[in-house]
């Protein structure tokens, strides 16, 4: 008998692991595949170390800040500021058409940017800024209001609307086409008012950090071990029943896989549930003979879009939607002189991709989409920064399959379902909510998930 | 244990929880929530920290008391007497 357990080794289930182990819980965390990390995992492919999900850490706030999520969570964590080795982005940008955005971990950039390409907005830029409501303060009412209506009160011009949002929405908006005004405010934080950063030996680093001190503290980490039903009895979680067979019991239970997921342990797919998200994606992976920077990219992160107007929507009538994207390149980031340099040069590109269509494939057409949409891929990008196409020694690519395949989440929704559940409650008594669905998204945020939920019906009782 | 043996055992306690500040400038007037930045959930670590090391329960109702060192200490000093250091 456990006193919790935990569905899922990602971020969000291995904090709240570590948070009760710390305080003498008896605790599992259960994780169906054969490693850790969820949605933010790493591979070794070819003798070469990759990662997935993560292509930066936002909520970046310098040594020795005490406020906003990252200062929280090492608090909450006890790790050091030092022990994510987070080395800041050197730049990044939107790339419209006809108009570019830079930005930094300093708003002064953006600030001094949007004054260039768009002077009649400064005072409206100004005013948003304003209007950005601080992590401990949102409440349920703000957080569902339509973000689009609240900027095209605050902008006269469209265009800086769309540019604004297009890093938001790419970093984790689970809503098609607008986002609730909440997770506008915790984008906008994590992105332009605190920013960009990675540990330089990738995500792993920080996984790994967690599965220590999570075992030093006594947790049990179970791999390959996935859970096909909650039980239940009298309306209340007593445990779950693992895909072999074996039962396992808990006083309380926490699950990362997703709030229709989640339920679908519960009670099966007969009865109807809760909406899952529909928005994912592929990524071309483009290993280079050299740095990034030598061949005149020297962005960490691009957001491209080929029109004013940026469509951020599942695709309907192809495999992918590539006009617009985000560039991400792991090298360039600014590490310590000791590190030195990545071993080799990555592209990354994301576009928005249709689970189903992708599912409906047979193998000899699944790889020749692959091949076809990786080309694609590219050929939109490259139109936003250096054409790096002749310098690939290696690649690879994930789509809505392979994430379906790694993470269980229906739809290979990133980031998961659109109605958020922000008190992480179900209507199971002894069964919370943590990770995506929860409400917060990305590394940091979806650390901030576990500890929160892990803190309010765990240890506060 | 004695107040100055508290005020060790609460000292390392916001250690471990703060473990990037200096806080041998610590003063032990001013309130935590000032100096240290700690927020509602810090506190509760506090309160938790306190229970798995010494075994003391703190009520909710008290937890206002644990603002500063010194009303810590205070606090806690009838409480913690008989536990040894």
């Amino acid at each position: 008998m456990y006193d919790t357990i935990i569905i899922g080794a990602g971020m969000s289930g291995l904090a709240a692991g570590i948070r009760l182990a710390h305080y003498d819980r008896k605790v599992c965390v259960l994780e169906r595949h054969t490693t850790i990390g969820g949605l933010n995992s790493f591979y070794r492919l070819n003798r070469r170390d990759y990662d997935v999900g993560l292509h930066a850490v936002t909520n970046f706030t310098p040594r020795g800040t005490k406020k906003g999520p990252l200062a929280r969570l090492l608090r909450q964590l006890r790790f050091r500021w030092e022990d994510f080795s987070l080395s800041e982005q050197i730049q990044s940008a939107i790339e419209f058409p006809g108009v570019s955005l830079r930005f930094d971990n300093d708003i002064e950039l953006l600030r001094s940017e949007i004054a260039r390409s768009f002077p009649t907005q400064v005072d409206a830029f100004e005013t948003l800024l304003g209007r950005i409501v601080d992590y401990d303060d949102l409440d349920q009412e703000v957080y569902s209001l339509s973000t689009r209506a609240i900027l095209s009160e605050i902008f006269t011009e469209p265009l800086l609307v769309e540019m604004l949002l297009c890093p938001l929405m790419w970093y984790g908006n689970a809503r098609e086409h607008d986002m609730d005004f909440g997770q506008f405010c915790i984008m906008f934080r994590s992105i332009y008012l605190e920013g960009f950063a990675r540990p330089f030996k990738g995500v792993r680093l920080i996984l790994k950090n967690l599965v220590r001190r999570f075992r030093e503290l006594g947790g049990e980490l179970k791999l390959r071990k996935g859970v096909a039903r909650i039980r239940m009895e009298g309306g209340r979680a007593v445990g779950v029943v693992l895909d072999d067979g074996t039962e396992i019991e808990g006083k309380v239970i926490l699950s990362s896989a997703g709030r229709t997921e989640t339920m679908r342990m519960c009670f099966g797919s007969a009865t109807p549930l809760p909406e899952p998200g529909q928005l994912s994606f592929i990524e071309t992976i483009a290993v280079l003979d050299r740095q990034p920077r030598e061949i005149g990219h020297d962005r960490t992160i691009v957001f491209f879009n080929d029109s004013p107007q940026f469509h951020w929507r599942r695709p309907t009538d192809s495999l992918c939607d590539v006009r617009t994207g985000v560039v991400c390149s792991p090298n360039n980031f600014r590490y310590a002189p000791e590190d030195g340099d990545l071993p080799d040069g990555v592209i990354r590109i994301t576009a928005l991709a249709d689970h189903d269509a992708w599912r409906r494939l047979d193998e000899p057409d699944y790889r020749r989409e692959k091949a076809l949409w990786f080309d694609r891929t590219a050929e939109s990008a490259v139109r936003f920064v250096s054409d790096y196409r002749s310098y690939v020694v290696d690649s690879d690519m994930f789509t809505p399959n392979t994430i379906r395949r790694f993470t269980w989440h229906d739809n290979g929704a990133v980031y998961g379902a659109p109605e958020k559940v922000l008190d992480g409650r179900t209507p199971i008594e002894g069964l919370y909510l943590c990770g995506t669905d929860q409400g917060y998204v990305g590394i940091i945020g979806s650390i901030i998930s576990g500890l929160t939920i892990a803190n309010r019906y765990v240890l506060a009782n | 244990m004695t107040p100055v043996e508290i005020r060790a055992a609460v000292l390392d306690i916001l250690e471990g929880i703060a473990q990037d500040d200096d806080l041998s400038q610590l003063d032990d007037g001013t309130a935590f929530r000032e100096q240290l930045e700690l927020d509602s959930m810090d506190f509760l670590d506090i309160v938790m920290e306190l229970r798995k090391r010494y075994r003391v329960q703190i009520p909710e109702e008290d937890y206002p008391r644990l603002g500063s060192m010194a009303s810590t200490v205070e606090y806690l000093t009838p409480l913690m007497k008989d536990i040894s250091a």
